[in-house]
């Protein structure tokens, strides 16, 4: 299946290799990197690339490209979605996947992946069944591993291997037994120049935190849980109490997890918290412009908008630009186009506001679109299509967790034509 | 939980920082030469982007470092052959060669401390293909390890083993991959099914030996080994269909439980089997057949066809086993797995069915970038053939200026296909605003696909063609011409109404740069010059002008345009046209030379070739047929969805042909299991009491659940199939069968001749589904033993109690819930729901002859008679009551009517009634059931029958022992309880008995006719213990007879109730000592 694997930084330099299977030359990249020149954002990069010999398969993400080799049929979805574990189990280890992360751990991250793929087949993706094969470094252990000459390797084969609960490990013991539940929510749309929604739908994601000894097996409950049109879940969820019951029954992993995404009803209307006048005009004559943007909150349920920020990517012909804003404060890189409000809370009182001139490159022609706001938000609180967990049950261990939930809004793809 | 984040964020860096500094210190003492390393190290970029020159004098450090290395774990310390080892493994990472190495390393292989080995494995399976004598080395050592004790020890040699690409020990890698595949762990028979691949691929000629182990693995049974044999079977030997058949069902069964990506390749692997084994489910819907590449609404030639095979259609049970157990994974996290499910829907369901997948495909454009593109894709290709399925999601396809390119032109495509009359109209007002988009290219793309949306929807054309025109004023280039190209194609199918479009054209024709627009808008004018009869000559005026600085697509345009005026026109083009010729004679381009050659020769008449250019007018104006706009996506549906192949759109290497379905299906009796092997892990029916491997503890896991449940529909299914029988329970959705079959549980009760088999299957179904926290695999052994000691001379008592035992178990639900927190003596996690149900649990009562009573003597009830009985059941009603089974015979000879109850005594009675009979006829008589709660005393219930014109009064005297439901206990939970009952709570009396009634079952025999108690499985044989519990109250009552010497025995009954617990006593006296 999965040849080899390269990581590449954005400049181009391959910086760890590993091949489960006989080794390919890495210049094979270089098919990758030309296509890479080729592409004007990273993000353009093809994800499968056909050489002669071989099928490209890349990711790019944080910054890096997670480029593996295939040599063989193999459904793209399966590399893709391997080498995403990658990039989270970096994550899941070092606290960021970065390429001075791995770099400070190549021999951990290369041990790692050593384990997680044998003969190019998935062995161990689950980071607990990882986590006590290898275990992530910390003050306290490598101190002593240093003074006793231990090793983060464990020698047995971890329970959840063998388990059909493979997420969890046993012996889990926490002096403080809490489990945490956010309930995350996004609000992706597209509202059109006169503010009208074209297109709007609410994506959510329960993320846990549990830290709880012993085998726990939790029930989550939701009040209303005919709101959730679509779900995906963790696979501790049992699906069959969920089909006819409706509430989450699982053991949970050990640590910080996603429980389940979901999808709001279609039919309900989504309730967009914020509006945006917004007029952004070029002269026809002059090589001037003009932009003036104003936010306000709309339908918030009595919560304060926090975190408004608007980025806007500008038309390449602008030369410089010369704006005022009553509250926050925008940046603007020159080379990029970019130009970022960022508001902070919304106040209903005072309503923030951007406008200034722009200035267009000599003898540039007006542009022909105007470019379309991204909005950034976040509501705390609150969940904007009325979700609420209804309560969380415990069986199987007697002491008494500690539980919460928190509810978040945010803004997904939120953008605004103009 | 962001805190927490931060924190461990903080920590590691920290870490990482204390780590580092330790190093360093220590590599300091050791010896100066480490700082090279260093500084090598910051080289490694440069030496990558500079190459050429630098390498050598990297090379120069590297065999300095080397030396180094060497030293280091050549030494005795640990912690420094450790140390040597990790920055030896770091240079491997970073693509260095340090094969230098190889004997230093190769030493250590049989190191102690695992991390040092687990490194130096590294180390050997990236060397030993290049350094193959020196790896012969370590080979004793993994043998030795194949035999420890420790699991991970033996996989973990296994894997190295089997990944040193060296020939020579090919058998002994077969060896080993032979004792591995019938290992204990099956987490080292995993490792097994990997090794045979990599063996494969090494020396193909064991392919027959591997195809062995293969065979061998596939029989396994664990989840951890399915997903990794069929890799191996895929790599291997992916033909060998008939490997496959006697797995299937279990493959399907299993399929939840296996890890994600086993998942993936067992679904990809069973979609081909089920493409070779089943008929196609599509034909009855008189839907295409996607091989014919024929659109759906044409098929007519498809429906005769239908006709004469005119058989209607049954979906084999297994084809519907695979559908129904793969629907859950839809919901997996795992993205791959979903596109799984997604592609065998597509290519396995019927074509109603397909539509389920839709909302999770949709839900997967959520993901990362690069997911989306693989769905995108897939969808692409799905919704060209059937629009309908992604119809209602269309506004997810919507286009947002943050996309990344390929993405953009993806969902382009599939909003052009999904167009149709109805949505038209807002998906071009989604296009105008892309038309607009600063990406160019993307414009460009949406300009196409209006004019595809133009060419299918004939309602949109001219609307779709004025919009375009308007773009032609557009002030970017690629726009402009892309406008102009797709408005060709446009003209071409209705070019009549258009010759001012074209006059448009010709006039912008000077602002236009782009050679490809053009060279349009020339061939436009030369197709139709009759229109314009004014216009083109004066283009081509122009042309003759700029000949020489065009592009040679224009320039043959050009030519084209001259030739076709001088045939239409030639009075006042004959010059001009001349002129282009000769130009075009001296052209640079031999493509163009050969042109003007070959068109002089054509037009220009003279002797040699007349008779050719006498249907040049035929030849260059000839009507030509419209050039069709079809997606890229039209024909990818030949590669099975989801497979790389599909997603480059050519045949990937080992890629697996999907065949057609067959006309008729093979024998459908391959796949029957022969023998279900008893007490493992899959057993059906009352087979649960074996659940023998403790990972598979997991009665409370759904996924389980449902394969267990599976299994038993499965074996139903195939029985039928092969007697022929339809299996219409089968067929029957999931949800709907389990409803229908707890209903039955409920209902079994009073349906006392229920087939066992029956009963035993709903009992065990309604388990999985509904009572999962109290089922368990305890009770059923209880309760089986209960049944052996009590009646096992009987046939069909055992039925019998199967059938009440699942009823009580279905109606007491609410009892056991609440009794589910109180025990907590539990041992193991996994066993504390088994075990807290275990003890107030009902079972089955014992058989006993039924003795009815008089309730209502014929002559004083006027003819009607009413007898009662306790049938010992649980009432149905309410678990407080006593259940009262009330026969009622009218011995008049004229009907009776509305027979019911009226008044009780004592008011506070709580009686649950049977519905009021209407009417009885003469001579006919009817059972009844009804509920008492008798607040357990023997106090009678005295009640009112009525029938329209009289009232009898009647009442019931129940006996102490019919009060008392049984329960199982064991033996252990037994002396708990009555540990607790001592004093007040315990009576006793010693009696005396006849020889011949010392075994067990006479015993149980009179007690069970007095009471209604739970035989507890007894480790002595002179001890016997009843276990019951009271109706209304719940109160334990506990009955031990100990038989003595002499024909004597104590009987002693602890309850909590001591009124009841000395009648008891006084009941039993009598009936033993009359025994």
């Amino acid at each position: 299946m999965i040849n080899s694997l390269f990581l590449i930084n954005p400049s181009g330099e391959i910086f760890l290799e590993k091949h489960w299977k006989s080794v390919v030359s890495r210049s094979v990249c270089d098919y990758f990197l030309e296509a890479k020149e080729k592409a004007l954002e990273p993000e353009d990069v093809p994800p499968v690339i056909h050489t002669p010999h071989h099928y490209l398969i890349s990711i790019y993400r944080d910054k890096l490209f997670f480029l593996s080799v295939i040599q063989t049929e193999v459904p793209p979805l399966f590399v893709i979605e391997f080498l995403h574990r990658v990039a989270e189990m970096i994550q899941d280890y070092f606290g960021e996947c970065s390429e001075t992360v791995v770099k400070d751990h190549m021999v951990m991250v290369y041990e790692l992946l050593e384990e997680m793929l044998d003969n190019g087949f998935p062995l161990a993706t689950e980071s607990n069944v990882l986590k006590e094969m290898i275990r992530p470094p910390t003050i306290l252990r490598s101190v002593v591993n240093t003074l006793t000459g231990t090793s983060n390797v464990g020698d047995t084969l971890p329970t959840g291997q063998l388990s059909t609960i493979p997420w969890r490990r046993a012996g889990v013991r926490y002096t403080n037994n809490e489990a945490y539940f956010d309930v995350v929510e996004e609000i992706d749309a597209i509202l059109d120049q006169s503010g009208t929604t074209v297109f709007a739908e609410i994506q959510g994601v329960v993320e846990a935190c549990v830290k709880l000894s012993g085998m726990p097996d939790l029930t989550l409950s939701f009040m209303n849980p005919r709101l959730l049109d679509d779900v995906s879940f963790h696979p501790c969820v049992r699906y069959k109490l969920w089909e006819s019951e409706r509430v989450l029954s699982f053991i949970p992993p050990d640590g910080n997890f996603t429980l389940m995404t979901y999808h709001v009803n279609a039919q309900n209307l989504v309730a967009i918290p914020v509006y945006v006048k917004q007029s952004i005009s070029f002269f026809e004559c002059g090589s001037d412009g003009r932009l003036d943007v104003t936010v306000g909150p709309k339908q918030t349920m009595g919560k304060t908008v926090e975190g408004v920020m608007v980025t806007v990517h500008l038309p390449k012909t602008i030369l410089s630009i010369n704006l005022t804003a009553t509250q926050g404060s925008y940046t603007y890189d020159n080379g990029t186009k970019l130009l970022v409000w960022d508001i902070g809370k919304l106040n209903p009182q005072k309503l923030p506001n951007l406008r200034g001139s722009l200035s267009l490159q000599a003898g540039a022609p007006k542009p022909e679109e105007n470019p379309s706001l991204n909005i950034d938000l976040k509501i705390q609180q609150l969940a904007i299509s009325g979700l609420k967990v209804n309560r969380l049950d415990m069986f199987g261990e007697k002491y008494k967790p500690f539980k919460g939930v928190k509810y978040i809004t945010k803004a997904g793809k939120f953008q605004v034509r103009t | 939980m962001n805190g927490h984040r931060g924190f461990s964020v903080l920590r590691s860096e920290a870490a990482g920082a204390v780590r580092t500094a330790l190093v360093s210190a220590e590599n300091l003492q050791l010896t100066l030469k480490t700082e090279l390393s260093q500084e090598e190290q910051h080289l490694t970029p440069h030496t990558h982007t500079n190459g050429g020159p630098d390498e050598t004098h990297t090379k120069g450090y590297c065999t300095e470092v080397n030396e180094d290395l060497k030293e280091m774990l050549e030494s005795n310390k640990e912690s420094l052959k450790l140390e040597a080892m990790k920055r030896v493994v770091g240079l491997i990472a970073k693509g260095k060669n340090a094969s230098e190495l190889f004997p230093a390393v190769v030493k250590n292989v049989a190191s102690k401390n695992i991390e040092l080995k687990k490194l130096v494995y590294v180390y050997l399976v990236r060397y030993a293909e290049e350094q193959q004598d020196l790896a012969l080395l370590s080979i004793s050592t993994f043998q030795r390890a194949l035999k420890d004790p420790n699991q991970l020890i033996r996989a973990s040699a296994l894997r190295v083993l089997s990944s040193i690409r060296v020939p020579i020990i090919v058998p002994i890698m077969m060896l080993a991959i032979k004792e591995a595949a019938s290992d204990m762990s099956p987490y080292v028979r995993k490792t097994s099914a990997h090794a045979i691949q990599k063996l494969y691929s090494l020396d193909q000629d064991q392919k027959e030996l591997l195809i062995e182990v293969i065979e061998k693995l596939l029989k396994d049974k664990s989840t951890l080994v399915a997903g990794s044999v069929v890799m191996a079977f895929e790599e291997v030997c992916p033909d060998r269909i008939d490997l496959i058949h006697k797995n299937y069902r279990k493959l399907c069964n299993l399929l939840v439980d296996v890890e994600e990506w086993g998942q993936v390749v067992i679904i990809s692997m069973l979609t081909r089997y089920a493409r070779t084994q089943f008929t196609s489910p599509w034909k009855e819907d008189g839907v295409f057949d996607e091989h014919n590449e024929r659109a759906f609404y044409e098929s007519d030639e498809e429906k005769t066809r239908d006709e004469t095979e005119a058989k209607p259609y049954m979906m084999d049970p297994d084809h519907r086993l695979l559908l129904r157990n793969t629907k859950p994974l839809l919901q997996s996290r795992n993205t791959a797995v979903v596109m799984s499910v997604a592609q065998l829907y597509w290519h396995l369901a019927p074509k109603n069915e397909v539509s389920i997948v839709t909302k999770s495909l949709v839900r997967l454009l959520r993901s990362h970038r690069e997911v989306q593109y693989i769905v995108l894709q897939n969808i692409a290709t799905m919704s060209i053939q059937r629009k309908g399925m992604f119809e209602p999601y269309m506004k997810s396809f919507y286009v947002r200026s943050t996309d990344a390119t390929h993405i953009k032109s993806l969902k382009l495509e599939i909003l052009t296909s999904l167009a149709n009359e109805a949505n038209i109209s807002t998906i071009l007002r989604e296009f105008q605003t892309y038309v607009k988009s600063q990406d160019k290219q993307f414009a460009a793309g949406t300009i196409q696909a209006i004019g595809r949306c133009a060419t299918n929807i004939s309602e949109v054309t001219d609307t779709c063609l004025n919009g375009l025109v308007l773009l032609l004023s557009n002030r970017d280039e690629t726009v402009v011409a892309e406008s102009v190209v797709v408005i060709r194609k446009l003209l071409q199918i209705q070019p009549t109404q258009h010759s001012d479009i074209i006059k448009h054209m010709a006039k912008l024709f000077d602002n236009i740069t782009v050679p490809m627009a053009r060279a349009s808008i020339l061939w436009l004018m030369g197709e139709y010059c009759e229109r314009v009869p004014k216009i083109a000559p004066d283009v081509l005026r122009k042309m003759a002008k700029s000949f020489t600085s065009e592009e040679d697509i224009v320039k043959l345009q050009t030519v084209n345009l001259a030739a076709k005026l001088y045939l239409t026109n030639s009075k006042q083009t004959k010059l001009l046209t001349q002129y282009i010729l000769n130009l075009g004679k001296y052209d640079q381009n031999y493509d163009i030379r050969d042109r003007t050659r070959f068109i002089r020769q054509l037009i220009v008449p003279n002797d040699k070739n007349g008779a050719l250019s006498k249907y040049a007018h035929r030849i260059l104006l000839a009507p030509k047929p419209a050039s069709v706009l079809e997606s890229a996506y039209k024909d990818r549906d030949r590669y099975q969805l989801g497979t790389l192949s599909h997603t480059i759109n050519t045949k990937a290497s080992g890629y697996l042909e999907l065949s057609d379905w067959p006309a008729v299906a093979p024998d459908k009796s391959v796949r029957n299991v022969e023998v279900i092997e008893p007490g493992k892990e899959w057993a059906p029916s009352l087979g649960k009491t074996g659940k023998s491997k403790p990972a598979k503890s997991s009665d409370d896991k759904f996924y389980s659940d449902s394969g267990e449940e599976e299994e038993e529909e499965e074996g139903s299914g195939s029985s039928s199939s092969e007697d022929g029988s339809g299996s219409s329970s089968s067929e029957e959705s999931g949800s709907d069968a389990e409803s229908h079959v707890q209903k039955n549980s409920s209902q079994s009760s009073e349906e006392s001749d229920k087939s066992s088999s029956q009963s035993e299957k709903s009992s065990s179904e309604s388990d999985s589904e509904k009572e999962r926290k109290t089922k368990t695999p305890l009770q059923k052994k209880t309760v089986k033993p209960t049944a052996k000691d009590g009646d096992s001379d009987e046939n069909g008592n055992v039925a019998k109690e199967a059938n009440s035992s699942s009823a009580e178990e279905s109606s007491s639900d609410s009892e056991s819930d609440s009794d589910t927190h109180t025990d907590s003596d539990s041992g193991t996690e996994h066993k504390k729901k088994t075990k807290s149900k275990a003890k107030p649990k009902l079972s089955g009562p014992a058989f006993v002859p039924e003795k009815s009573h008089d309730l209502l003597h014929r002559m004083t009830g006027k003819g009607l008679s009413a007898q009662y009985q306790f049938p010992r059941q649980p009432c149905l009603y309410q678990p407080t009551m006593v259940s009262v089974q009330i026969s009622l015979t009218n011995t008049t000879d004229h009907p009776l009517e509305q027979i019911h109850i009226g008044d009780r005594s004592p008011t506070g009675l709580n009686i649950h009634c049977f519905n009021t009979i209407e009417c009885l006829e003469p001579e006919a008589s009817v059972t009844v059931f009804i509920g008492i709660d008798f607040n357990d005393s023997t106090q009678a219930a005295n009640f009112q029958l009525c029938t329209k014109e009289d009232h009898f009064s009647v009442s019931i005297q129940p006996a102490i022992g019919e009060l008392l439901l049984p329960i199982t206990m064991t033996e252990l939970d037994f002396r708990k309880e009555q540990s607790k009952l001592l004093g007040m709570n315990e009576s006793s009396a010693t009696i005396t008995m006849a020889a011949e009634n010392m075994t067990s079952q006479p015993i149980s025999r009179p007690v069970a006719t007095v009471a209604n108690l739970g035989v507890v499985p007894s480790s002595q044989d002179n001890v016997h213990r009843f276990a019951g519990k009271t109706a209304s109250s719940g109160a334990v009552v506990l009955v031990m007879v100990e038989l003595r010497e002499s024909s004597t025995a104590l009987i002693t009954i602890n309850t909590e109730k001591s009124v009841m617990g000395s009648m008891l006593l006084r009941d039993l006296k009598l009936a033993l000592a009359q025994a």
